[in-house]
């Protein structure tokens, strides 16, 4: 039995060395040197004394990046990928909760990652790669090694304001991985389109399938994101015939009517995740390419990535929404009421997960952890946990789950999952600010915050650039004499609504 | 041009949009703000601004956009 992600590794470096693994519009590296280079990272991290803590990398999205990813899995490490493009106060933030460890930079990096008040050890990636590979000192890692420690920590949004770090182990991934390419059917002919960043967990669809079957993924340039033609040419440039985006990036595309000018020519899996794909623009996907097969996915982060999916089977009107639809193999979907009863077939319930695909839970974060990671109250009989994701969903009439909204202020925006309190809590923290409170424009997709102070909303926007990442920054800011109270003399979000709504 | 740059100062507050002309180059418009754009100029100018017009030099400064929403205009 595979207890070790590394395996699909080795697995496909044996069966095709000199076959590209990962590229991006300039650079390539086969197996054979993804193999090569994690192993020379690892043998590194190792003589540095270095094994099983916390990897920090630090690196621009690039091919050698995922390379720092499986040597930080060589020793035994868990690795913590951070970006360029991050604001440097989340930075600061992620870095001030981990324990020293070691932080992997490269050239675009390096002078940000100096000035960073970082407790642990910086290395440079030339550097680390440069090291002689230690096969039995990597085999002793391994010798020891256990399919629940942890392999990657990936930081999201916290209602507190400070990011949560969710820690997922070998076995999670593998059980992810394995029935996710069951429903996908991918294989060695795959060529990835890869879209998401990689400091969330959403690359491991392409990266990690492209381990195991010795298949290709491209990293697309970011720009392309802003300019749909010269997208989908770099798709047919490069013969990309699978894509796991989130919705938006797949609605840029075909809101511009960029299919009048150029269509994919290779594409035959689309899957989505992060949003409800809007049926109007789904449709439009569909008629283009209306042999290719398109699964929606569904599933936090906790859940190492996701839990659900459906492939779309029938054809929907467009005021219908596509359902979640249901679990993996090996991992079962929870409805739970207030009192935590399953409701009747039909009713609402909070989404609740169990299953291997769980993962271990918050980095340091015992309170928040044991919020969301809770015993199943159906098992009475011995200790078993669930995650509760605080999405709420409800069983369609053909026994399909449909997501129905959420039970906190979490949103989802541009494929990001926003908690609205952590970008409440950074404007608060500005001296010149009195309140401020963040509502959600589901309708046209915007975050709209309305604070009260004596700064302007050029100035607070200037702040909140350097605090937060760019896509929790709201796209509406204003200012008020005063935030409308309810009551009880909380902020009353359904007025500020209206108020919006009203403009 | 006035409606232009109200519709770009409301996305970034903090860019003098009658000077800038680094908009894509300097990595201060991403792709929401680019949906956003066309999207409120769809709705102020009754302009569709079709995917081929869709270039970093067209929108690279308010100055170049707006040139772009003209021609529209005139076709």
């Amino acid at each position: 039995m595979q207890t070790n992600i590394l395996e699909y590794l080795e697995g496909s470096v044996a069966r095709c060395p000199d076959k590209v693994a990962f590229a991006d519009a300039t650079d390539q590296l086969t197996f054979a040197e993804v193999s090569d280079r994690a192993k020379r990272i690892g043998s590194s991290l190792l003589a540095m004394n270095h094994r099983g803590g916390s990897v920090v990398v630090f690196m621009r999205k690039h091919p050698t990046t995922l390379t720092a990813f499986f040597g930080t899995i060589y020793a035994g490490c868990y690795y913590v990928p951070l970006d360029d493009e991050m604001p440097r106060h989340r930075i600061e933030l992620i870095i001030k909760t981990l324990d020293p460890g070691i932080l992997i930079c490269d050239d675009t990096t390096r002078a940000i990652a100096e000035e960073l008040a970082y407790p642990g050890k910086i290395c440079h990636y030339d550097e680390l790669v440069q090291g002689d590979i230690n096969e039995e000192a990597l085999a002793d890692v391994r010798a020891k090694q256990l399919d629940i420690d942890p392999i990657y920590i990936v930081f999201t949004s916290g209602s507190t304001g400070i990011p949560k770090g969710v820690m997922a182990c070998h076995r999670s991934v593998i059980d992810y991985v394995e029935h996710l390419c069951d429903v996908l059917k991918f294989d060695e002919d795959t060529v990835f389109g890869n879209q998401t960043p990689l400091y969330f967990d959403a690359y491991l669809k392409e990266v990690m399938p492209t381990l195991k079957y010795g298949a290709t993924t491209i990293l697309i340039p970011k720009q392309l994101f802003m300019f749909p033609i010269k997208l989908v040419e770099f798709l047919n440039e490069h013969k990309i015939n699978t894509l796991c985006w989130v919705v938006s990036a797949l609605t840029m595309i075909s809101a511009f009517r960029t299919f009048d000018t150029v269509k994919p020519e290779y594409l035959r899996t689309i899957a989505f995740a992060s949003e409800v794909f809007p049926m109007k623009q789904f449709k439009i996907w569909k008629s283009v390419l209306p042999g290719a097969r398109f699964i929606n996915l569904y599933g936090p982060t906790e859940t190492t990535g996701i839990c659900c999916y459906y492939e779309v089977d029938r054809e929907f009107e467009d005021h219908e929404t596509l359902p979640i639809g249901g679990p993996f193999r090996n991992t079962q979907i929870i409805l739970l009421d207030e009192n935590n009863k399953v409701p009747a077939i039909g009713d609402q319930g909070e989404i609740c997960v169990r299953g291997t695909r769980l993962t271990l839970g918050y980095y340091r974060n015992p309170e928040k952890t044991a919020e969301a990671f809770v015993q199943n109250p159906l098992n009475t009989i011995y200790p078993e946990l669930i995650y509760r994701t605080g999405d709420l969903g409800k069983l369609n009439q053909r026994g399909e789950l449909e997501f129905a909204g959420r039970k906190d202020y979490q949103i989802k925006h541009m494929g990001h999952r926003i908690e609205l309190g952590e970008i409440e809590v950074i404007v608060n923290m500005h001296e010149d600010v009195r309140s401020a409170c963040c509502i959600f424009d589901g309708e046209k997709k915007k975050i709209v915050l309305y604070y009260t102070g004596d700064i302007t909303t050029a100035d607070l926007t200037a702040y909140m650039k350097s605090k937060l990442p760019r896509y929790m920054i709201p796209n509406v800011t204003r200012q008020l004499e005063q935030l409308p109270l309810t009551p009880n003399g909380k902020i009353d979000r359904n007025l500020l609504k209206k108020l919006y709504e009203k403009k | 041009m006035e409606a232009l740059l109200n519709i770009l100062n409301e996305l970034h507050p903090e860019v003098d949009f009658e000077t800038e002309t680094g908009l894509i180059d300097n990595k201060i418009l991403d792709s929401f703000d680019i949906v956003t754009i066309v999207a409120e100029i769809d709705s102020e100018y009754d302009v569709q601004i079709p995917a081929v017009e869709l270039t970093p030099e067209n929108f690279n400064s308010a100055q170049a956009l707006y040139a772009l929403v003209q021609k529209l205009m005139e076709e």
